[in-house]
């Protein structure tokens, strides 16, 4: 053992950390887990020398707010373990985990249980969401004291919107007593219905009952005026319709706590995909569903002027077994995790949307901030949570190689530029992309 | 374009696959198959040793029952399957169904099934051909086929004509399949129906729509009425059946605004009182019955196109 302590030094790579207000080339000390020091040139004493490849960028780590790893409860689906390792390979150091498991974490048990998981994986960090109603049956509001005291970041009772104005005003304003927000899943069920796609000419003519854009944007706007009457923190989950963008900008313009997120498929496909090949792909299916070409830009007009807060990738696995019915029968939801980096770097930073250092606060320091949890910069004496992106390695997306435990994804095949190069958490390299030149470096030998 | 003397598919999942000249092959080959239905002995040999499965997970005597008929008129040996309900009863997926049948190396399989996009499911499992039969609201194309071949019979062209679909256009596969043929083959299409029950869409296809039951039936050549269900009282698409039957029920009087020789066509099963009155129903105007027959005609053409290739 040649060095005295665990240090390492990343050297010279470029490093993109808006909230640092850091955008060049600089050197990166690691020291037992911590961010040691961070500037040009800095002294490598006894540590050993990762030199970062040209055209690599490190980041701080990027952290996904809305995942759904399914265990307690649905382990057929994913687990804590493998959706945490699916994260790191994405290259997310953290992520949030959505209520909505079998039994709903609704109570600090479930949470402990989770956290435990997380713990005994040791891939990505787990920040849990607690639901906002028991059994997010909408009826009785959860301890959020206690949920907050054993962990949870926020609350939803995502896969359903806030049953009822009441409730949702009683959630803000308790809530607002630890600072946290409410993470909403905006859906009016009336106008939702049995709908399984975007009400839309491909839903009429495929025959598909639809989902207007209108279900998602009215319940928006309950939670705006709700947020704005009682000084809370409202959160827009998984946004798609344009209709929404609208009632969000609108929300901040008058100064309502309000944050949105829009996920990658979101800004990437249209219902126009699901009359691709035979039609009826089921992995098309999710909830809000795909809409039409005039959401999607609304969605990247959004990203681009900065109305759009996150993005997310509401990662939702099922099972192949689950996926392969009838579009009608089969379950709402996608996997994101190992997806969202290349079609971020492709469509949004190649594609003149955003720049590099955008995309790292949409995917690290604005979670980081919503959420209040560490991270979303790198900081000297902060745990080092780093991400290396290859922004111009070449990808092909393979569903079958993704190491979620399921692999319902409609981005096979999809040739894209940008991976994930390595994930770092704590210290620990815990990924490097074996498809990217170079990324082994980053592993000690 | 030249004539299509084959279809381009081994399926028939929806008439948005076909091409005009695939259309004109599918209706010319109903009228030959539509002679056998004439002779005393109306079976020929066209499917001997083909296997076809009839799987109807949904209700349906007339399409049933006709595709049977066709399938014995050309002397397939034919399975029929029909679930009460759906497969999900009993805990058995389509994909798994399929997959069963397809042990038995079945030919053809049609398909009648509650979910858009069955067969098209089907169509990524089996090497069988597949015959939609009718999904979800979305397709019925051999509906859309034998309205076309009644048509075509009545009027001689089916390119210029006026036609009218009245009805419940959102919920219908009947109107979607229509829609596509009509306006493959040039029909100028009108399609009537309650605000509530329009689908987004319609208009880009190049159809007239309307809320007003005179503006369509106008000097149309072809007016099809279709079904109202009773369930859409409760999607709070219509108030009442009674108030559906004074704006868009087809009468006498209604029809006198269309063209002289007026056609009245309906896919079944027909809710007199609601939808159509009687004095249409049984009048003078109505193709009806011409329609069943035709049923049968076009199933046996498209069958033989699919399965029937090898034996000529």
């Amino acid at each position: 053992m040649a060095h005295a302590t665990d240090a390492y030094v990343l050297k010279g790579g470029r490093v993109v950390d808006p909230r640092a207000g850091r955008d060049g080339h600089f050197d990166i000390r690691i020291e037992n887990g911590l961010v040691a020091a961070i500037g040009k040139d800095l002294p490598l004493d006894d540590a050993r020398v990762v030199e970062v490849p040209a055209g690599f960028v490190s980041t701080p780590g990027l952290i996904d707010m809305h995942v759904h790893l399914r265990e307690p409860g649905q382990e057929h689906k994913e687990t804590i373990a493998t959706g945490t390792w699916s994260a790191v390979v994405g290259g997310f150091t953290g992520v949030a985990c959505m209520p909505n498991t079998d039994p709903v974490n609704d109570s600090a048990s479930v949470t402990q249980f989770i956290l435990k998981r997380a713990a005994e994986a040791g891939f990505a960090r787990v920040y849990p969401i607690g639901a906002v109603s028991l059994g997010s049956m909408g009826d009785q509001m959860t301890e959020m004291g206690d949920l907050r005291a054993a962990g949870c970041v926020a609350f939803t009772d995502d896969g359903k919107p806030v049953a009822t104005a009441l409730l949702m005003r009683r959630a803000l304003e308790y809530a607002g007593m630890f600072d946290v927000p409410i993470i909403e899943h905006c859906e009016d069920p009336s106008l939702k219905g049995d709908g399984v796609a975007h009400e839309g000419a491909v839903a009429a003519m495929l025959g598909l009952r639809g989902i207007p854009g209108v279900a998602e944007s009215i319940m928006a706007e309950r939670d705006i005026s709700l947020a704005e009457v009682t000084g809370g923190r409202i959160h827009v989950a998984h946004m798609s319709a344009r209709q929404t963008m609208r009632a969000v900008r609108d929300g901040k313009s008058r100064g309502v706590r309000v944050t949105c997120e829009v996920a990658p498929h979101h800004f990437t496909l249209t219902d126009e995909a699901l009359k691709d090949g035979a039609g009826y792909n089921t992995n098309l299916k999710m909830n809000p569903p795909l809409r039409e070409e005039a959401d999607r830009l609304a969605m990247i007009e959004g990203l681009r002027d900065g109305s759009v807060d996150i993005i997310s990738t509401d990662h939702a696995p099922h099972h192949a077994d689950e996926k392969a019915l009838e579009f009608d029968r089969a379950p709402f939801g996608i996997v994101g995790l190992e997806t969202c980096v290349p079609l971020c770097l492709d469509r949004l930073v190649h594609a003149g949307v955003i720049s590099l250092s955008r995309l790292v606060e949409l995917l690290s320091s604005n979670p980081a901030s919503l959420l209040k949890i560490p991270g979303g910069t790198i900081a000297v004496g902060a745990p080092a949570d780093l991400t290396v992106l290859a922004p111009d390695a070449p990808v092909t997306v393979r569903t079958a190689a993704l190491v979620s435990k399921s692999k319902n994804s409609p981005f096979d095949a999809w040739q894209l530029r940008g991976a994930t190069a390595a994930t770092i958490v704590g210290g620990r390299v815990l990924y490097a992309n074996p498809a990217v030149a170079d990324a082994a470096r980053f592993v000690a030998t | 374009m030249t004539a299509a003397t084959k279809l381009r598919s081994r399926h028939l999942l929806g008439i948005a696959e076909l091409d005009p000249d695939e259309i004109e092959l599918i209706l010319d080959t109903a009228v030959a198959m539509k002679e056998i239905g004439t002779r005393t002995i109306k079976k020929v040999p066209a499917l001997r040793g083909r296997t076809v499965v009839n799987l109807f997970f949904e209700a349906s005597t007339r399409t049933r029952l006709s595709f049977e008929l066709a399938e014995k008129r050309l002397s397939a040996d034919t399975m029929g399957i029909t679930v009460a309900g759906s497969s999900v009863t009993k805990g058995e997926t389509l994909a798994d169904t399929a997959r069963t049948l397809e042990a038995m190396s079945p030919d053809l399989i049609v398909i009648r099934h509650a979910a858009s996009g069955s067969p098209h499911l089907l169509s990524t499992i089996c090497k069988a051909g597949i015959v939609n039969a009718g999904d979800g609201t979305h397709e019925h194309p051999t509906q859309a086929l034998l309205d076309a071949l009644t048509m075509r019979e009545r009027k001689g062209r089916l390119a210029g004509l006026k036609v009218a679909i009245v009805g419940d256009l959102l919920h219908s596969r009947v109107l979607r399949s229509n829609v596509l043929l009509l306006t493959k083959m040039g029909a100028e299409v009108r399609a009537c129906g309650p605000a509530t029950l329009i689908p987004l869409g319609l208009k880009a296809l190049g159809v007239h729509v309307t809320t007003s039951i005179d503006e369509a039936v106008k000097d149309a050549d072809v007016v099809m009425m279709l079904r109202v269900q009773h369930e859409r009282m409760h999607g709070l698409f219509l108030p009442s059946l009674r108030e559906y039957f004074s704006l868009f029920g087809l009468t006498p009087a209604r029809l006198e605004h269309a063209a002289s020789n007026v056609i009245v066509m309906h896919p079944g099963p027909m809710n007199r009182g609601v939808e159509i009155d009687s004095a249409v129903a049984d009048g003078p105007w109505s193709v009806i019955l011409d329609q069943v027959a035709n049923g049968v005609a076009v199933r046996m053409a498209v069958l033989y196109l699919l399965a029937g290739e090898e034996l000529t």
